[in-house]
């Protein structure tokens, strides 16, 4: 038998392609824009969010029963913004240079709508194991998304990958830059990644029409 | 056998074919094709279509190409051995050596524009499966004039493959694009690459190499080729050497095409006689930047304002000097009243046009670290233009509704026959 029935399984891909939580239900894109000039920011916010979605998920699955259905947005931002500040907590004791970078942004992943959006649509009717997968699932989809942007936008904006460079020192001149390319410097302003997942967007449906909206 | 008849024949030889669109598209590019609509129903007749219309643009716009070609060689040998003394039009401007500089710096801008611009709208044509839009043919034409001279031509490439598909071609093409392409090129390259757009080594030919060398130790004795914005935003406005006339008649530095008000002037003459180019959106944008221009001479007569402050060289600037110097003529006549992205309504067309003129001043004025607005109004004012328009409509419908609200309405109630008629119908 396999480790996930096939239901479950779909649970972590359908996030990644065809029901992507920023392509698709274009949820999260704030955070999309503001953290992904830097590849490290942006791995590290993936998996920031993969943690508070993850673990939220399965208490507020956990508690699906016993919250009046009245005060529930409370409960649910009580949950995220415990799972928040443990994870500002951890970044600023261990990558304290990163958490400078990640700045405001981890704070307000309790305001990233795919986490609450998650808890609503899912959490709230599933149990935890289910919830769990679901969690981690939407968070890989927001992650690649976000891997991908912050690749292109460090790589073409600042020439450099995890803060590597890939093209050569753009002051010395030295390798790529000796031929006269520069940095693109759109590149590293926040409409950039706007541009950037409007373009995975165009791609993504024009590989697969059926993602395409009517209107 | 006329060229008509031959290009026809070939129409129909590749109809139906892939690369049908590509050559469909240089078929009508010089003669109205042989197909009429069917009989019956209503149809337009019209010579100047979509390229009539682009063709004319490109007409207005030859002359001051030709100008910038000379002068890309004055600025560049004046910046070498000074300004010539007794100016003479003949012996000191229009001379093969400042035309060679032209040939070999202008004119591959144009070349590479049209290029990669024309393989970006073939390529979608032809994955699309539809006609080659004509819209490329007059931006293309006006990428390359403004532009900064010594723009390397890779840059303006990834620009122009932006531009062409992040501006035009995501919304759907010719005619459906929110934001003029060519200014969206000027505003990628802008914030891309601000080290070859901004500052005072880039609008005269060879800027930057010499100031290179004066910093390696060489003894060159070179003019850093400054453009008169650049002069007022540093509160240099007295180094200045140029008169009004040189300002007028385009004998400074700056961005390739820009700096001739005067060829400027009469393309945009030619535009409004042809009926090509809205009157209204010039003639308001020229109000609107004389009027924040006065504002900002006024706050400099009350001594609201004073030397040391870092805007008082462009408040003080002469209101109406702004119309000649820098860009602004030229977003005026040329980008402004680009049918597609500006106002429809003629109402709409004179808020239009009066906000570009007046932000344009506005952004020189306060931002002394790049003292040229106008592609920045412009591009604000296209997201607004159907906003404007919006309601423009809006309030004509309100008018006319209170209107038929005043007015008296025949047949009235007394009428017998209104009573016949209405009850049949009932």
């Amino acid at each position: 038998m396999a480790l996930l029935s096939k239901k479950d399984t779909n649970l972590i891909t359908d996030p990644l392609a065809d029901n992507n939580p920023i392509t698709i239900q274009v949820l999260g894109i704030c955070s999309a824009l503001a953290i992904t000039a830097e590849l490290k920011a942006s791995l590290v916010m993936a998996i920031s969010v993969m943690f508070v979605l993850g673990a939220g998920n399965v208490v507020i699955s956990l508690m699906r029963n016993i919250i009046p259905s009245k005060i529930r947005i409370i409960v649910q931002l009580i949950v995220v913004a415990t799972l928040v500040i443990i994870v500002d907590q951890v970044l600023k004791a261990y990558a304290y240079e990163l958490s400078k970078t990640l700045a405001v942004f981890v704070g307000l992943i309790i305001t990233n709508c795919i986490i609450m959006g998650r808890f609503e649509a899912f959490a709230l009717a599933n149990g935890p194991w289910r919830s769990f997968l679901d969690g981690i699932g939407n968070s890989l989809g927001y992650g690649v998304i976000l891997v991908i942007v912050g690749f292109f936008r460090e790589l073409l904006g600042s020439g450099t990958l995890f803060g590597y460079p890939v093209f050569g020192d753009p002051i010395m001149k030295t390798g790529l830059y000796s031929t006269g390319y520069e940095n693109n410097g759109f590149m590293i302003i926040p409409p950039a990644a706007l541009i950037v997942v409007g373009i995975i967007i165009w791609v993504q449906r024009s590989r697969n029409p059926a993602l395409v909206e009517e209107n | 056998m006329s060229l008509k008849s031959k290009l026809h024949e070939l129409k129909l030889k590749y109809q139906g074919k892939k690369m049908a669109p590509a050559f469909n598209a240089f078929h009508t590019f010089l003669f109205s094709p042989d197909e009429t609509t069917h009989a019956g129903g209503t149809h337009v007749k019209s010579a100047d279509d979509l390229k009539r219309t682009m063709n004319t643009v490109i007409m207005a716009l030859v002359p001051v190409l030709i100008f910038s070609m000379f002068n890309a060689g004055y600025q560049h040998y004046s910046a070498i051995n000074g300004f010539p003394v007794d100016f003479s039009l003949m012996n000191d401007f229009l001379t093969w050596d400042n035309f060679w500089i032209g040939i070999i710096k202008v004119l591959p801008l144009v070349v590479v524009s049209y290029g990669v611009g024309l393989l970006v709208e073939f390529i979608f044509a032809v994955i699309k499966g539809h006609e080659v839009e004509e819209g490329y043919l007059v931006t293309g034409m006006l990428v390359p004039l403004i532009v900064p001279i010594d723009t390397p031509l890779w840059m303006l490439s990834v620009a122009v493959v932006f531009g062409v598909v992040i501006g035009k071609e995501v919304f759907g093409g010719t005619g459906m694009n929110i934001l003029n392409p060519a200014l969206t090129i000027r505003a990628f390259l802008f914030f891309a690459y601000p080290t070859w757009m901004s500052g005072d080594k880039v609008w005269v030919y060879g800027a930057r190499e010499r100031s290179e060398e004066i910093l390696a130790g060489a003894n060159v004795d070179a003019i850093s080729g400054e453009t008169i914005l650049g002069f007022l935003a540093q509160n240099k406005g007295a180094e200045m050497t140029y008169s009004v006339s040189d300002m007028f008649f385009g004998f400074i530095p700056g961005s390739v095409g820009e700096t001739s008000a005067f060829l400027i002037l009469l393309g945009g003459l030619f535009l409004i006689f042809t009926k090509i180019a809205s009157w209204r959106i010039m003639l308001s944008a020229v109000i609107g930047s004389l009027v924040m221009g006065l504002i900002f001479n006024q706050v400099v007569e009350f001594g609201w304002i004073t030397e040391s402050s870092k805007f008082y060289g462009l408040m003080s600037f002469d209101f109406w000097k702004h119309l000649i110097v820098g860009g602004l003529a030229f977003g005026i006549v040329y980008m402004a009243t680009d049918p597609v992205t500006g106002s429809q309504t003629n109402k709409g067309k004179w808020y239009y046009g009066f906000f570009i003129g007046f932000i344009s001043v506005m952004i020189r004025v306060f931002n002394p670290a790049y003292p040229e607005g106008v592609f920045l109004a412009i591009l604000l004012m296209n997201v607004f233009a159907p906003t404007i328009d919006h309601y423009v409509v809006r309030g004509n419908i309100k008018n006319r509704m209170n209107r038929l609200k005043n007015a008296t309405i025949y047949p009235k109630d007394s009428d017998s026959k209104a009573e016949e008629l209405k009850a049949e119908t009932v």
